[in-house]
């Protein structure tokens, strides 16, 4: 690799790290923001000369501050300088010392804080997405609009709008405590899912564009892993990550139509992924402290352990999104229940068991074409396409429009058979 | 003399790497593994999961299980090779052909006292 490629890996992986410090010290994240750009800037003219330092994340750390302090010094900023109290007490001179004490758990609290930041409930899930791709992990604004597939000048107002909301609240500064940080553990799990989701959703068509949102989704939750190595919660949610993204290849056909997992091919799934899934999960399991991302993660283990469709351990998942049910109620959970109870007890009993949801999913894709496949496997026709009709009149993507279309070709087909064999 | 090459580096920014660059490095270092197993020098090669996949158990008494790796280092061991060497010069001659391969980080050359298993010349 060149040595551009390095420093770049080097810094963004650093980024979280030194961008949690600088905002620990100077309380405001403009001024953290720029102070790590700078050290950015310094790294690239002298780490090609000079080396990389020991420790990336210090030097920048130590380099941001330094420069911002000056800045302020001369004026440049209106910002006042942080009291002795509020500075970063672990910052020395010493490098080697100062990197041996950012690894206890201010480094830690630093980095969940940044997350956590990014998750303020005032903020709608896209902006929170937005601003943690724009804030933790440093994608320009460019790549974020890219993804979101919206401009950059829109995606620049809604970055700009999320800060405003957090600098009009005051950040959480003091160290939590035990239930404090628990409780942002959880919403910054949460956030990191949303971003994960938000380009796994994607349709075939827009997928190759908004892969580096699950990746950078996935590059988070193991960050958040490393530093709460003993939290089953995030296993799970690294390990449900891993293990769905594990399929992207086998997702789409050609045409950018949706591959349902039964009829996926199952030599496309990324072997090294589900390894490392289905680890985390299992480490998970040992806690017996189960969670709903454990609970989703066992289920897609028991997908990517089934070595074809047939040998799927329905009963198993039946039972895993009963756990779910009872956890998180939603009837989206009931709803994905029902594919199992279908493949346990067959279409008639999972047909039983969406209809109560039919007013809470009225204006739900997935409702529609789940109810029209148990429709169809009961044979009746006319109700399973008037149920697919109103699914392609919901479809959120042409992925989703067009792999209903194809269940609606198949009951033209058969019927047209059928009326031939009646003559 | 067999020797194990044990690689470390920063898994947070070997994690960092995007696919194209992983690849990159994947394909260079196939090169440098095909002329070695046609020597017959390439023995086992693992690339491990990161860390956090780890978990450690302690023979105490009773056994006690840790989620994480044994040590928290700096630089993690992120995977190794087994080799066949004349010596060390010949050893760390491998290495550096592996590390213009795959830059950054460190190989630990440790001789092998006891090998059980297939070294497939």
């Amino acid at each position: 690799m060149t040595d551009v490629a390095w420093i770049d890996a080097a810094l963004t992986s650093a980024r979280p790290q030194a961008l949690g410090a600088l905002l620990r010290y100077f309380r405001d994240l403009d001024t953290a923001e720029e102070a790590f750009q700078n050290a950015c800037l310094r790294a690239l003219r002298t780490w090609p000369q000079n080396g990389p330092p020991r420790d990336a994340a210090a030097w920048l750390i130590m380099v941001g501050r330094n420069t911002a302090i000056d800045d302020i010094r001369r004026g440049k900023r209106q910002q006042p300088l942080p009291d002795d109290d509020h500075a970063i007490s672990d910052l020395d001179d010493a490098e080697s010392e100062l990197a041996d004490r950012l690894d206890g758990s201010h480094y830690r609290d630093d980095i969940l804080r940044l997350l956590f930041i990014c998750c303020h409930p005032q903020l709608p899930a896209t902006q929170q997405i937005a601003l943690a791709l724009r804030i933790v992990s440093g994608l320009t604004v460019k790549q974020i609009a890219r993804a979101f597939l919206v401009s950059e000048a829109a995606m620049e107002q809604r970055i700009t709008r999320a800060k405003a909301v957090i600098a009009r609240n005051k950040v959480p500064f003091e160290a939590p405590g035990a239930p404090e940080r628990s409780a942002r553990l959880a919403a910054v799990a949460a956030m990191l899912y949303l971003v994960f989701n938000e380009g796994y959703s994607a349709g075939g068509d827009s997928a190759d564009l908004r892969t580096p949102l699950c990746e950078e989704a996935i590059r988070l939750a193991r960050l958040l892993l490393k530093l709460f190595p003993a939290e089953p919660e995030i296993m799970g949610l690294a390990a449900l990550m891993l293990l769905q993204y594990a399929r992207s290849a086998a997702r789409f056909d050609e045409s950018g139509a949706v591959i349902l997992l039964e009829d996926q091919d199952r030599s496309l799934w990324n072997p090294t992924m589900i390894a490392e899934g289905l680890a985390l999960i299992d480490k998970a399991m040992r806690h017996r402290r189960t969670g709903a991302y454990q609970i989703q993660a066992a289920i897609a283990a028991l997908h990517a352990r089934a070595a074809t469709p047939g040998k799927t351990d329905w009963p198993q998942i039946d039972l895993l999104y009963g756990s779910l049910e009872i956890l998180q109620p939603s009837p989206v959970v009931t709803l994905n229940r029902s594919v199992a109870v279908c493949k346990v007890r067959g279409p008639q009993a999972a047909l039983d068991m969406i209809a109560p949801l039919a007013a809470k999913l009225a204006n739900y894709f997935h409702f529609f074409g789940v109810q029209g496949a148990y429709l169809m496997q009961l044979g009746r026709g006319d109700e399973a396409r008037e149920s697919f009709n109103r699914a392609i009149a919901l479809a959120n993507t042409t992925a989703e429009a067009d792999h209903i279309r194809k269940h609606i070709d198949r009951l033209v087909e058969e019927s047209r058979t059928k009326l031939a064999a009646e003559r | 003399m067999l020797y194990a090459i044990l690689c470390y580096h920063d898994e947070a920014v070997v994690g960092g790497w995007s696919k194209d660059e992983d690849d990159a490095v994947m394909a260079k270092l196939a090169v440098v593994h095909g002329k070695l197993a046609e020597q017959g020098r390439l023995g086992p090669v693992a690339r491990l999961l990161p860390t956090t996949a780890a978990t450690t158990l302690r023979k105490d008494d009773p056994p006690v299980v840790l989620d994480g790796p044994f040590a928290e280092t700096k630089e993690q061991l992120l995977g190794f090779y087994v080799v066949e060497a004349e010596n060390l010069d010949g050893a760390l001659e491998i290495a550096q052909d592996l590390g213009r391969a795959n830059p950054g980080g460190a190989y630990e050359i440790r001789p092998i006292g006891v090998f059980h298993g297939v070294f497939k010349p």
